[in-house]
């Protein structure tokens, strides 16, 4: 192999590196974005029904 | 001088409900109703009572008096720790432990000891009584309360350059180790008009130094009460700080402080970065960007963000072990451990925030509330976004968010419980813990440089531990078991 072809058959690999590089990052994307959804619905069950007297009861004294 | 770092966590939880709202009453009702589940009956340092266990084994509140005395509720507990309404919350002062990892393991050991008591407590409560618990520091109405951690220093150390050495960290800390706010609720804070803060506590300090701890709060608290000798020692009560419910933050945040502490005391306080200006200012202000851009002026003359100062004390951190091992902090894994999560989080909420939302609680409360505001269309200020910041905190499995948005754990259940009964092995905490455990009926308080037996003849008997090092396993362990009883081991120590 010349010194060109190898060049160009080390960049062409780091090309592929790159691009398997960026589907991951699209895929964690979408896993991220997934898990926030089920994570959000999840919440959804268990949030308190009535948020404003939920949040306006919750009143404390200081402390410390 | 520098001196092994013996640290500590205390708590007060946020709490509702219970019987006519009344919060000290359901305080009480909580510390009792742990007490009474025998794990201990010990009061702190008073004389001691004997409260009215229900033979049915379920505690039946109907038959107390309402609780006015606060001694009624103030225990030792056979892990060491104390148990006790202070004000009108419920507290958690964890026993002294001589690592940021055995710090943490005994604060996420206080959380299963008041989810127990809640659980128990409302057993007996009528359903519209019932108690929740939330290890949070505000009530999103102006009040609060603290988490304040402990650090045991040497006294050779000037209070000037503590100043000087911890202020740095403590303004800009937060943006790792702040638990999240929505909005605002002080009068300044309010004029801001912010979504979201990254600490809970930030907007409620005042001042940069100062005894206070309920009104005009310092950045640097100077409470100086060692609770041991001291001629040899400081204690540094810490009280600028959100209670984490996620265990890396806590450990992290221990950890940072425990190095930068040993740090100040081998090399002092000039190569510590410079002050800002304005540090109350300061504390505020970086609470207050998300983005974490804000800069603001240093006595140098240089700015600095709150980024910049957490690199810069990173970097001295890691140039100290690697230089000392900073042994006095931890053993050398546990250091690196600290070393390793506390740059992972800097990083990350510069970087890519979504890395460390298993880890920064300010990260993955906003995640929620802005997946929830994407999701609904809802405007800053809405109800349910503040509710998701008040259940994030909450102590009760069903409703609580921070053990549903992934936060890495550092311990199992298992370990937890096992802290809950038993003490850390490696200070006086020990001898406090086992000696509840072993002699109960002959204990008639307990303080932490001191436990105080009644013989049934005699004075009563108080054994000093000015020496937090003292009283470990390693010293006492032997002793306590050749001593069925309380009379014998006094016999021995006296002899």
């Amino acid at each position: 192999m010349s010194e060109q072809e190898r060049i160009q058959k080390q960049k062409s690999e780091r090309a592929k590196t790159e691009q398997a590089e960026v589907n991951v990052d699209t895929t964690k994307g979408d896993q991220l974005k997934n898990d926030l959804d089920d994570l959000l619905d999840e919440i959804d069950e268990v949030l308190e029904e009535n948020a404003e007297e939920f949040v306006r009861n919750y009143v404390q004294k200081g402390g410390e | 001088m520098q001196v092994p770092k013996v640290l500590g966590i205390e708590t007060e939880y946020g709490i509702a409900g219970g019987p006519e709202q009344d919060p000290i009453f359901a305080s009480s009702i909580i510390v009792n109703a742990y007490a009474q589940e025998g794990r201990t009956r010990i009061n702190w340092d008073f004389d001691s009572e004997s409260p009215s266990s229900d033979s049915r084994g379920v505690l039946n509140f109907a038959s107390f008096a309402p609780i006015v005395e606060t001694h009624l509720a103030n225990t030792v507990l056979t892990n060491g720790a104390r148990l006790y309404v202070d004000h009108a919350h419920p507290e958690y002062s964890s026993p002294e432990c001589r690592t940021p990892l055995e710090a943490t393991l005994y604060d996420v050991a206080g959380e299963e000891i008041m989810l127990r008591a809640m659980n128990v407590s409302n057993l007996s409560l009528d359903p519209s009584m019932r108690i929740a618990l939330y290890k949070n520091n505000c009530d999103g109405k102006g009040n609060s309360y603290g988490t304040h951690e402990n650090y045991l220093l040497s006294r050779e150390l000037e209070f000037k350059a503590v100043v000087a050495g911890v202020v740095p960290h403590f303004v800009s800390r937060q943006i790792i180790f702040g638990a999240g706010k929505v909005g605002a609720e002080t009068e300044d804070g309010l004029e801001q008009n912010p979504a979201f803060q990254l600490s809970q506590r930030a907007e409620f300090f005042e001042e940069v130094i100062g005894l206070e701890t309920t009104l005009k709060r310092p950045i640097v608290n100077t409470r100086d009460e060692p609770h041991s000798d001291a001629e040899r020692f400081r204690r540094l009560h810490v009280i600028i700080g959100d209670a984490n419910m996620s265990q890396v933050a806590t450990f992290a945040k221990l950890g940072s402080t425990s190095l930068l502490l040993s740090l100040l005391e081998a090399e002092g306080p000039k190569i510590f970065p410079s002050m800002p200006v304005h540090p109350v200012q300061t504390v505020r202000s970086f609470a207050l960007d998300t983005t974490l851009t804000h800069a603001v002026l240093c006595e140098d003359g240089k700015k600095r963000t709150a980024w910049d100062f957490q690199d810069e004390l990173w970097n001295l951190s890691d140039s100290f072990v690697k230089r000392t091992g900073a042994q006095d902090v931890a053993s050398e894994e546990e250091v690196a451990l600290i070393l390793k999560h506390w740059r992972e989080m800097l990083d990350g909420v510069r970087d890519n925030p979504a890395s460390v939302a298993d880890r920064v609680d300010w990260v993955a409360k906003l995640r929620v509330i802005e997946g929830l505001k994407d999701r609904y269309n809802l405007l800053d200020n809405d109800a349910k976004l503040r509710a998701v910041d008040l259940q994030y905190h909450d102590l009760r499995n069903e409703k609580s968010l921070a053990r549903r948005v992934g936060l890495q754990e550092l311990f199992s259940h298992e370990q937890a419980s096992e802290a809950v009964h038993n003490p850390p092995k490696t200070t006086r905490a020990y001898f406090r813990g086992q000696c509840v455990a072993r002699y109960p009926e002959q204990i008639v308080a307990a303080n932490w440089d001191s436990v105080v037996f009644d013989l049934g003849e005699g004075p009563l008997q108080r054994v000093p531990m000015l020496d937090p090092l003292r009283g470990t396993a390693e010293l006492t362990q032997g002793l306590l078991e050749k001593n069925a009883t309380a009379n014998a081991l006094l016999k021995a120590m006296n002899g």
